[in-house]
């Protein structure tokens, strides 16, 4: 591999990079609330919203069963609207955000119904209200399931950035189709793919990390 | 008068079924749970007795009746008062429900944080409340380091944080061995007398009502069918399902052996009835059997028996054989004396 690549797999990286945080940060932002409302809304719980819950899981369902692909190209004209444009790295994030943000509300959703509906009760014979028992309770314990969600989040938007290419996202996933496949360059194709991998890992290994720290459970998780 | 910290006035619970029809979790339930005491709720799972604890901080709430505590309606409270009620009501429960993300003293600080209490003031209250319940040591562990005694003991002390008038505990014990159940039994004692603290528990084990109830409700099918002072409820009980705990809290039963040769009627003239003798007060040190033998010339074989204390007084409960020629004359000697007997079956 010719020297000048290195440059441009770093600017690739960084892109990528790039991509995957804001669309992560603005997913979380969108699908975190939506995640918490979907866990408590249902009838008879917290927020009891039963039809608005059904209509929010018909949207986040519609959503999640959307190629990504085709979601790209399908919301063109909305990129444009929020972006200016619809082409580049920056267009690209609107996309990943509307597919990462439904995935991370069920996400989050499924970790916060994983705490014991016993703590729900304990907090309101306290006298707590639904929004103290969302902050001070589920939130709180269901913080090592959350991450690792996210965690999953992040992995999974690694790889559709890379799908982002189609409309000049560009990124890694970009480089190796444009460089390794039609400039017949494989040592490229191999650097992305490795370099992805790389990526991956250390978001997995980080995420599991993370949410071991938050893991209170068990004292196996405490390294002793 | 006694103040009532607690009285159920008529309270009916009905849950309605899809496809019609009603089930009906609570009946008409009347019952006055006395200021300063520790009043129990005995019953079998499914009888209703979680559901009558839960209208307490409104849980649950009536379809019919009112719950009042502390001279308030609970169930037509609106959600803020709701709210204020239940920081004068602390509840712990079977499972301790701590949170796992938060240590010791930050589970115990939990409702002082919810009831919009200072921090400069909760750091305080919480160390007071750990050397409460004995855990200083562990103030700054997780709950999954703690035994379940230890949990329970944070469940309490959370449950002391708001200062409450009244302490519900759902099956508090039933999750712990016997030797953590009379540590956890006693401690509730010592809050109760200490702190003049209202108690009121719900359990299936007649051990607990004994070991610390002043008073007892038997909830039977959503319905009260005995209350009063413990002692008084146990020595002349006139419910059966009272009497099934009462030969529960004795350990009296009749030996399988005979149990599988009961019958209603005796079958011939040597046959023997089985009969339960309750001893209640001083008769309990009395030797009535033995007067009956020397007496009446009644030979009477003694299958089980052991002799408690419930509320400070002694208690006994005899399973006897005795011929079932003799059995009028014999049940009326004893009944002359101040024993209560109930004939269980006939034996040949």
């Amino acid at each position: 591999m010719s020297a000048n690549l290195i440059p441009v797999l770093w600017q690739a990286t960084l892109q990528t990079l790039y991509m995957v945080a804001l669309s992560t940060l603005l997913g979380t932002l969108i699908g975190g609330p939506l995640g918490v409302f979907l866990a408590t809304s249902r009838r008879g719980e917290l927020l009891s919203a039963p039809w608005l819950n059904s209509v929010l899981g018909l949207i986040v369902n519609a959503a999640r069963s959307t190629p990504f692909i085709i979601l790209v190209v399908a919301i063109i004209p909305f990129t444009r609207l929020i972006a200016g444009t619809s082409i580049g790295t920056t267009a690209a994030i609107v996309p990943l955000t509307i597919a990462a943000a439904p995935f991370i509300a069920r996400l989050i959703e499924t970790a916060i119904r994983e705490v014991d509906a016993g703590l729900i009760e304990a907090a309101r014979a306290m006298g707590a209200t639904p929004m103290q028992i969302v902050r001070k309770v589920l939130i709180p314990e269901a913080m090592p399931g959350i991450i690792l969600g996210l965690t999953l989040a992040v992995v999974s938007l690694i790889g559709y950035s890379a799908m982002v290419g189609a409309v000049g996202g560009e990124g890694l996933g970009d480089l190796g189709i444009r460089y390794g496949y039609q400039r017949f360059m494989p040592e490229v194709m191999l650097a992305v793919v490795v370099i992805l991998i790389v990526l991956v890992q250390l978001v997995q290994s980080a995420g599991e990390w993370i949410a071991s720290r938050f893991d209170k459970r068990a004292p196996r998780n405490r390294g002793r | 008068m006694t103040e009532q910290a607690i009285s159920f006035q008529g309270v009916t619970r009905r849950y309605p079924q899809k496809g019609g029809g009603d089930v009906v979790a609570l009946h008409e339930i009347r019952l006055d749970v006395p200021q300063g005491a520790i009043t129990g709720i005995i019953g079998r799972s499914g009888a209703g007795k979680s559901t009558l604890l839960r209208m307490v901080n409104g849980l649950e709430r009536p379809s019919s009746g009112k719950v009042m505590v502390n001279g308030r309606d609970v169930g037509a409270a609106s959600d803020a008062s709701l709210r204020r009620i239940r920081r004068e009501v602390g509840m712990i429960f079977q499972h301790f429900n701590l949170l796992a993300s938060r240590t010791v003293a930050e589970n115990i600080a939990l409702p002082l944080e919810i009831a919009g209490e200072d921090r400069a003031r909760i750091g305080p209250r919480v160390v007071e409340l750990v050397e409460r319940v004995g855990l200083t040591a562990q103030a700054g562990r997780y709950p999954a380091e703690l035994s379940g005694g230890q949990k329970q003991r944070v469940g309490i002390a959370r449950a002391l944080a708001t200062g409450p008038r009244v302490l519900l505990s759902d099956e508090a014990t039933s999750a712990l061995d016997p030797d953590t159940t009379r540590q956890v039994l006693a401690l509730l004692q010592d809050i109760n007398r200490d702190l003049g603290l209202t108690i009121l528990l719900i359990t299936h084990e007649m051990a607990v009502v004994r070991d610390i109830c002043s008073h007892v409700a038997v909830i039977e099918a959503g319905r009260i069918v005995e209350a009063g002072e413990t002692y008084a409820v146990f020595s002349k009980p006139a419910h059966p399902t009272t009497r099934s705990f009462l030969t529960g809290v004795t350990g009296v039963a009749v030996p399988q052996f005979i149990a599988d040769r009961m019958r209603d009627a005796p079958q011939d003239s040597q046959a023997q009835a089985v009969v339960q003798v309750t001893f209640v007060g001083s008769h309990a040190t009395d030797p009535m059997l033995a007067r009956l033998t020397a007496e009446r010339r009644v030979t009477v074989n003694i299958l089980a028996g052991a002799i408690e204390e419930i509320g400070d007084k002694p208690f006994g409960s005899l399973i006897v054989a005795l011929p079932a020629a003799r059995l009028d004359e014999s049940r009326r000697f004893l009944q002359e004396h101040g024993l209560l007997t109930e004939v269980l079956g006939h034996v040949g």
